[in-house]
């Protein structure tokens, strides 16, 4: 009896996967997306999403670097100096994109090109240090790593959906440049839907503003639209 | 525990840790990283063959690449003076750098391609757009006056506008036949045209809409790399022709 209720106290004190931490992972994914709702690194969102794989590869480093920079700050936070905690959090974050950056020229050297400044830039990208800030410092290791995880995720999450998007209608395929790769619709016989003999879709021409950054803010702007029109308690965050 | 003495020890620790993991992780890839971007830029001068290979760049295995190099390549480093440089492999030359010494002090990369009695001479170029610089693999054909492919590469241009160079197969498809030297032998490049190449001139190719500053980027890169290489072709040229007369 008295070894259960100690179980149960225990179960309370530290869940592995509690209500609370189930809602860290998902309350970033939605409720509190950190590109939706915070507007957060959208500078990254903007330059990296024109292709699928790119976007993906961003978002796994993006997931990487947010859920160890959390999990290191969280163990560190009793011996940081409060006077250079900025630079502390600095070096963590820097340290784990240079891993980053290491992995993927050993990895994939293409898409490492392809990324190029982009993944350098995420050491500025706002989200994680904001987590690391909002929430490492204050909380224990596992929350923080999976707050990292979810905060990543939910900047992933956009990343991609908006890369779905920016591809298919600017270049007419998906997942280029990867093992995967889709020829949905164009111009030659390699495509799926080849617009010069279909008689259906022989109007169809690629939107070249899709390829454009610009293009990432409408299809933010319209996401952003359809969240806060599905879940009206938004409306009033912003 | 804010005293400066514990800030700077603690600091000092960190950045230490750091500064060993990071040289430790660096040195255990540096061979395989230095191996994919050795792959990346031979893929690049195959993608400027792409008509004689008769295979996109991109389908080669990376091992299939290293074979054709060892196969059907032979590489040579030559200066503006037209003189092949010993000891020093086309592998090394990185043109960022050379693109940085003064012009005759550069070393420029010379691949030549052979299959079945059919020669093909790449060159690299490299030169600036709008926002970073571009560069290029022109392919000639034997004659060394007929480009028979081209293959550009940028750093930071415009998607969907400068950055074309690169994603529009079209535009590098456009200097395939193009010459760059005149009936006389003189050097004359070829021209990006904005509003489109003047129909039948062997000496232009269609513009970007959109995009003059890069095409005007590859006008100057195509005029004063291909220049530095002029000696070099001149002499090959010479030869050639003194091996015909031999044999009339």
């Amino acid at each position: 009896m008295s070894t259960t209720t100690q179980e149960v106290k225990q179960a309370e004190k530290e869940p592995l996967f509690g209500k609370k931490e189930r809602r860290l992972i998902t309350d970033p994914l939605n409720d509190n997306n950190p590109i939706t709702v915070q507007v957060l690194g959208i500078c990254s969102a903007l330059a990296v999403t024109s292709l699928v794989y790119p976007s993906v590869v961003m978002a796994v480093a993006v997931v990487f670097v947010t859920a160890f920079s959390s999990l290191a700050t969280s163990l560190l936070r009793n011996y940081i100096p409060k006077s250079v905690r900025m630079i502390v959090q600095l070096v963590i974050i820097a340290t784990l994109v240079t891993v980053v950056e290491l992995t993927l020229k050993y990895l994939n050297y293409p898409v490492y090109k392809q990324l190029s400044v982009y993944i350098g830039l995420i050491i500025t990208n706002c989200i994680v240090m904001g987590r690391l800030e909002a929430f490492s410092m204050a909380n224990k290791p596992w929350r923080s790593f999976l707050d990292g995880i979810g905060n990543g995720l939910g900047y992933g999450l956009i990343l991609i959906a908006v890369g779905v998007v920016r591809e298919v209608f600017g270049k007419g395929s998906l997942f280029a440049g990867s093992p995967l790769e889709m020829k949905i619709i164009g111009n030659t016989e390699a495509y799926w839907i080849n617009t010069e003999t279909s008689t259906m879709f022989g109007w169809y021409a690629n939107n070249n503003l899709m390829v454009l950054p610009a293009a990432a803010m409408f299809v933010i702007g319209i996401i952003i639209w359809i969240q806060r029109s599905r879940n009206t308690k938004l409306v009033d965050v912003s | 525990m804010e005293n400066n003495r514990y800030v700077i020890i603690f600091v000092f620790i960190l950045t230490a840790t750091v500064a060993v993991l990071l040289t430790f992780l660096r040195e255990a890839t540096k061979d395989q990283a230095a191996l994919n971007e050795e792959i990346f830029n031979k893929r690049a001068i195959l993608s400027a063959i792409e008509d004689k290979t008769g295979k996109d760049s991109g389908e080669f295995t990376d091992e299939e690449v290293v074979q054709l190099f060892e196969a059907k390549f032979t590489q040579k480093v030559v200066n503006v003076e037209g003189e092949t440089l010993e000891g020093v492999s086309a592998d090394d030359i990185d043109m960022a750098k050379e693109k940085k010494k003064p012009e005759s002090e550069r070393r420029l990369p010379v691949y030549i391609y052979e299959d079945g009695g059919d020669k093909v001479y790449v060159l690299s170029v490299r030169g600036n757009g709008l926002w970073d610089e571009i560069w290029g693999n022109i392919a000639l054909a034997e004659d060394l006056n007929t480009v028979v492919g081209a293959a550009f590469d940028h750093k930071g241009e415009t998607p969907g506008l400068g950055a074309e160079i690169k994603d529009n197969p079209t535009f590098a498809n456009n200097f395939k036949g193009k010459q760059i030297m005149d009936n006389d032998g003189d050097f004359v490049s070829i021209l990006v045209r904005k509003g489109g190449a003047e129909p039948g001139n062997p000496h232009q190719v269609d513009g970007i809409s959109g995009a003059t500053v890069t095409a005007n980027g590859v006008t100057k890169m195509l005029e004063s790399g291909l220049e530095n290489y002029m000696p070099y072709l001149n002499d090959l040229r010479g030869e050639g022709q003194q091996g015909m007369l031999q044999e009339q």
